[in-house]
């Protein structure tokens, strides 16, 4: 049965759309999959001899025990914000002569193969290698390997616990993090020292193998919880019913001075804060804005690197227009048929697009002017970004937008979602950021970083005034990809 | 109102769509009828230009439809989910729509007046989004909505299907009262041949792509149909 499960899985996997098409990415990901483990099996090998020579008074063993309240506090951490549980299409089983049991343990199963469980063996197996070339007693040695490794299930059924417990509410996170946070602040501010209490309890749970029943049991628990939760939600009215929330549906008056543009206009913003994908672009805002401190408090940009800013100036003031522009048309592609055949002009669609975007650097703008505190030129930098992004980088990423033919799904999470993403994407970038950074650099390494400031400047007025006619061209390119757009917004996955 | 000619639509080696000749008087509901793969959605997607025809040309009322974008102004339609927004509540898409075809938000509650009997409560003011609705709801958002802004053409795939049997005798009347009083020209395919008997005053049988009877509706006629999809 379960290797029929199996056989299943490994379809979807590789006859999945998304396999098929982006190999690339794969690749990619395989090599940060790559990169990881040779990290882990490097510290593993590595580790206690670096520890044993930066503190040669010390025990190594001890002090990487004392410091697996971090680990714990990290993997809870990262599980909770990305780690999903394997969720199998299950629809299909519930009326199938399978037991639901027997799903609930191949996904319990499935789940323990995930790479956040992989992964700390590639560290510990090197580890306990050396430990026994360092001449520490086998029994020690086993029994660590086996508490560590029963602690890592037991933190990934735990995540799963919450994740099942706290998806449906908003905030869902807010416990999680509230928790871990007054488990550091009374750890980091020595009210209670987590570090070396978890270190003590390792050594006495590892000095003898009996001891190892309390992680078994612990073991045990969290899956009985887990198990009985997913058995339990394996009805059609619980697992696969979308929760229906109720509506907060706002007229937004103050959009109707934009005339005919209004409705696209009103539409964007809902499309942005009623969907999770284009949502959490706006998330990407705030971390676009830390970018600055970066940079900002860092000499080597300042003094020496000054190009480097104008990105991070066109990065703080754009960088919802980059993330938002550059999968337009695809955010409508799933009633794009529908947009098509309405009453209107693709002008009228694609300037209420080039107003929303200018809308958004001038408000990135605006909310950048703290910057101004490194300093008068960051700020004039930033308006001569604003005005290069709104004249000249926004119509750029409305002409590399017509080769979009990948709709994107709304519903999706952000983090690490490579969907829709294709060539466009990639090349866009070079013109939106390299490009800027050269305009900038010839003035002002013959003349001066003013000069350089202000030739951004005048090319984003001249791209303001010239907007209508660049606009009409990008209509054209548009009008001509309509068909391939149509049959690619239509094609699944 | 509509004239179609020497229109194919061809993919790779495989014919999906010929038909030679095809003219539509304005004021006409005209019954598609054929099993599938008949290339009734291809005909339709062909008339509101969401795929290019690979020889011949269709004119909505003196326009090329794949030569410009005039034919909006007076076009409604609803083929399929796709033409939903799924993350507006029914209100908002109705808004939206109208909006397009110039009405004011007034106008637009006022034209939703009559429709209060189709929508039976489950559909106007429940604070939903269209995703959340029944498939059979969203249905009724996408038809209503292909009828705003007194179009004079309205093309509606499948319109009966997935509709409970009350709402589908609601339509056909709201439907036929369309036709008969604005004069408006009414483009359905449908699989069951007493609907479309009852609604549609000419009917045109595709098959395989190809236009293989043509026929003004009569009593006779869906005996006529049934004899001709069961030989």
């Amino acid at each position: 049965m379960n290797t029929n499960l199996i056989g299943l899985e490994w379809k979807q996997f590789f006859r999945s759309a998304a396999w098929q098409k982006s190999i690339g990415i794969k690749i990619l990901m395989g090599f940060l999959a790559l990169y990881f483990i040779l990290i882990f099996v490097g510290l593993g090998v590595g580790g206690f001899y670096i520890l044993k020579e930066q503190l040669p008074d010390q025990d190594p063993f001890v002090i990487i025990n004392n410091f697996m309240f971090y680990w714990i506090i990290a993997n809870i951490a990262i599980r909770f914000a990305l780690q999903k549980l394997p969720v199998m299409n299950a629809k299909p089983f519930l009326i199938l002569d399978i037991k639901k049991t027997k799903i609930a343990h191949y996904l319990l199963l499935r789940s323990t193969t995930s790479i956040f469980n992989i992964l700390p063996i590639f560290f510990m197996i090197p580890y306990c290698v050396v430990l026994l070339i360092e001449g520490y007693q086998a029994s020690v040695v086993i029994s660590w390997f086996m508490f560590m490794l029963m602690t890592t299930l037991i933190l990934s059924f735990s995540n799963f616990i919450n994740e099942i417990k706290t998806s449906d509410k908003d905030l869902s996170f807010l416990p999680t993090l509230i928790v871990l946070a007054t488990f550091m602040g009374l750890n980091n501010f020595g009210i209670v020292d987590f570090n070396s209490l978890l270190g003590y309890a390792i050594s006495v749970l590892t000095g003898s193998s009996i001891y190892l029943i309390v992680p078994l049991i612990l073991l045990s628990l969290s899956y009985y919880i887990l198990f009985n939760s997913l058995k339990g939600k394996m009805t059609l009215d619980d697992a696969f019913k979308k929760e229906v929330k109720e509506v907060n549906a706002s007229e937004m008056k103050w959009t109707s001075k934009f005339g005919d543009l209004a409705p696209f206009i009103q539409l964007d913003l809902k499309l942005i804060w009623r969907n999770k994908r284009p949502k959490s672009t706006l998330f990407i805002l705030v971390i676009g804005f830390a970018y600055g401190l970066i940079f900002y408090t860092n000499d080597t940009y300042m003094v020496d690197m000054k190009p480097m800013l104008v990105f991070v100036g066109i990065f703080i003031t754009g960088i919802f227009m980059i993330n938002f522009g550059q999968f337009i048309p695809a955010w409508d592609g799933a009633y794009y048929k529908m947009l098509m055949s309405q009453n209107f002009k693709y002008h009228q669609y694609l300037e209420a697009k080039l107003r929303l975007m200018t809308m958004s650097v001038v408000i990135s703008f605006i909310l950048s002017t703290p910057y101004v505190y490194f300093g008068w030129h960051i700020l004039w930098l930033h308006l001569a970004a604003m005005l290069y992004n709104i004249g000249v980088n926004s119509l750029v990423i409305l002409f590399f937008g017509s080769f979009n033919k990948k709709k994107i799904e709304l519903d999706k999470k952000a983090a690490f979602n490579y969907q829709g993403t294709g060539a466009a994407q990639w090349l866009s970038s070079i013109p939106l950021m390299l490009a800027p950074i050269l305009l900038f650099y010839i003035p002002y390494k013959f003349i001066s970083f003013n000069a350089g400031i202000l030739t951004l400047a005048i090319l984003g007025i001249i791209g303001i005034v010239l907007n209508k006619i660049i606009l009409k061209a990008i209509v054209k390119r548009y009008k001509a990809s309509k068909y391939k757009m149509i049959a690619g917004f239509s094609q699944i996955g | 109102m509509l004239q179609i000619n020497n229109l194919t639509k061809v993919y790779q080696d495989a014919t999906v769509l010929k038909i030679d000749e095809l003219n539509i008087k304005a004021g006409t509901s005209l019954g598609l009828v054929g099993n599938n793969g008949a290339g009734k959605t291809t005909l339709f997607n062909l008339i509101l230009d969401l795929i290019p025809p690979t020889t011949g040309h269709i004119i909505n009322q003196d326009i090329q439809v794949n030569k410009s974008e005039q034919w909006k102004n007076f076009t409604g339609s609803f083929i399929d989910e796709s033409f939903l927004i799924e993350y507006l509540t029914p209100e908002e898409y109705f808004c939206f729509v109208g909006e397009l075809r110039g009405m004011t938000r007034v106008n637009v509650s006022e034209f939703l007046k009559p429709f209060s009997e189709i929508f039976n409560g489950e559909i106007l003011g429940k604070k939903k989004y269209l995703r959340d609705l029944s498939k059979g709801n969203q249905k009724k958002v996408g038809i209503i909505a292909a009828l705003m802004g007194e179009p004079k053409m309205v093309i509606l795939d499948e319109p009966f299907a997935n509709l409970d049997p009350s709402t589908q005798i609601k339509l056909k009347k709201v439907l036929k009262g369309y036709t008969q009083n604005n004069n408006m020209t009414l483009l359905i395919s449908s699989h069951d041949l007493g609907h479309v008997t009852d609604v549609c005053d000419r009917i045109i049988v595709l098959e395989k792509g190809e236009l293989i009877k043509d026929i003004l509706t009569s009593s006779e006629t869906l005996n006529e149909l049934e004899h001709h999809f069961t030989s």
